[in-house]
C-alpha cells in the first residue's frame, strides 16, 4: 500500500493480495456484526404497515457493537438517571435501523470497491467518504477489542497476546489517515 | 465557543414563574476517545455541520484537550438529528439539555 492518491474527482489506493484480504476480512465482520444486531430488532405488524422500523431499545452487550452503537445520552455508568435511560432507550430504537443501513451500507462499498485479490481502487469521492467511515469502524472495533489508550505504544511485548493485531491497528491508522489528506486535498 | 446557539424562549408557565424545561435548548457533544484521529474528527466537523477548517479544527482540540465539546446547539429534533450523523461516522456524541 501506498499513500493514496487524488486525481480531480477520483481517490486512488492499491492493495497486495494480503492487504486487500485484511481489509476485507475486517470490514465483513463487522458487517456480519451489525447485520446480526439489525436481526434482533423487534418485528411487528405496525412497523411492516406504516414503514416506520424500530430497534432494540437497549444497548447491545458486546463492546465493540456498544462503541459502534452508542446512546444518546451520556448516562452515569453507577447511577443513570431513570428519566435520561428511558429517552436513550426511545432515541436507541428510533435511530438504530437507520444507522444500521447507513454502517453496513458503508461496509458494502468496501467488499465491492476492493479486489479480493488486491491492486489498484479506484474511488469516487462519495465512495472514498463511504472508505473512511467503514475504516473508521474497524478501527473503533480493534481499538475496543485492543484495548487501545490515546498513549498506546507503538509496539507491545512480544508476549502480549494482542502484539500481532497492534500492528494491523496501526497500519489502518495509517491507511485511513492518508486517506482523509486525500479526500481534503 | 462560538457556535450559534438558538435563543431561549421564555415562557412563563401558568402554574407558576419557570421557564418550561422543554424550551431549553439541547446541545450536541463529542467525547474524546483514544481511537478516533484528529484530522478524521475534524474533516467529520467540517462535512456535517459545513464549519471553516478552522472552526472544526478548533473544536477538535476542545475534544482533544478539554475531553469534550458542544459542536452544535439547536432544537430536540436539530440536535437528535446531528448525533444520529455523528454516530453514523463513528465518533461519540451525545445530547443534553443546555443547563
Amino acid at each position: 500500500m501506498k499513500k493514496w492518491t487524488r486525481t480531480g474527482d477520483l481517490v486512488l489506493g492499491r492493495f497486495d493480495r494480503q492487504e486487500a484480504a485484511v481489509v476485507r476480512g475486517l470490514v465483513s465482520q463487522i458487517q456480519d456484526m451489525l447485520m446480526a444486531r439489525a436481526e434482533e430488532a423487534p418485528q411487528d405488524e405496525l412497523a411492516e404497515l406504516t414503514g416506520i422500523r424500530t430497534g432494540p431499545s437497549t444497548p447491545p452487550d458486546d463492546p465493540i457493537l456498544g462503541r459502534l452503537l452508542p446512546d444518546f445520552h451520556r448516562l452515569d455508568p453507577d447511577a443513570p438517571d431513570p428519566a435520561e435511560v428511558d429517552s436513550a432507550n426511545a432515541l436507541r430504537s428510533l435511530h438504530e435501523p437507520e444507522l444500521l443501513d447507513l454502517k453496513t451500507g458503508v461496509a458494502a462499498v468496501v467488499l465491492e470497491t476492493c479486489p479480493p485479490d488486491g491492486g489498484e481502487v479506484r474511488l469516487a469521492l462519495e465512495q472514498a467518504e463511504a472508505w473512511l467511515s467503514a475504516l473508521n469502524d474497524v478501527r473503533l472495533a480493534l481499538g475496543t477489542a485492543l484495548d487501545v489508550q490515546e498513549d498506546m505504544p507503538d509496539e507491545l511485548p512480544p508476549d502480549d497476546p494482542r502484539s500481532p493485531h497492534l500492528g494491523v491497528y496501526h497500519w489502518l491508522t495509517w491507511v485511513q489517515e492518508t486517506l482523509v489528506e486525500a479526500v481534503m486535498t | 465557543m462560538t457556535t450559534p446557539v438558538e435563543h431561549e424562549r421564555t415562557q412563563v408557565d401558568p402554574a407558576g414563574e419557570e421557564v418550561r424545561t422543554e424550551d431549553r435548548p439541547w446541545q450536541t457533544l463529542v467525547w474524546n476517545d483514544p481511537v478516533n484521529l484528529m484530522s478524521y474528527v475534524t474533516y467529520v466537523f467540517q462535512k456535517l455541520f459545513g464549519y471553516s477548517r478552522d472552526h472544526a479544527t478548533k473544536l477538535m482540540l476542545d475534544v482533544h484537550h478539554k475531553g469534550r465539546a458542544i459542536v452544535s446547539s439547536g432544537t430536540k429534533d436539530k440536535v437528535e438529528a446531528d448525533v444520529a450523523k455523528l454516530h453514523a461516522a463513528g465518533l461519540w456524541a451525545t445530547m443534553q439539555r443546555s443547563s
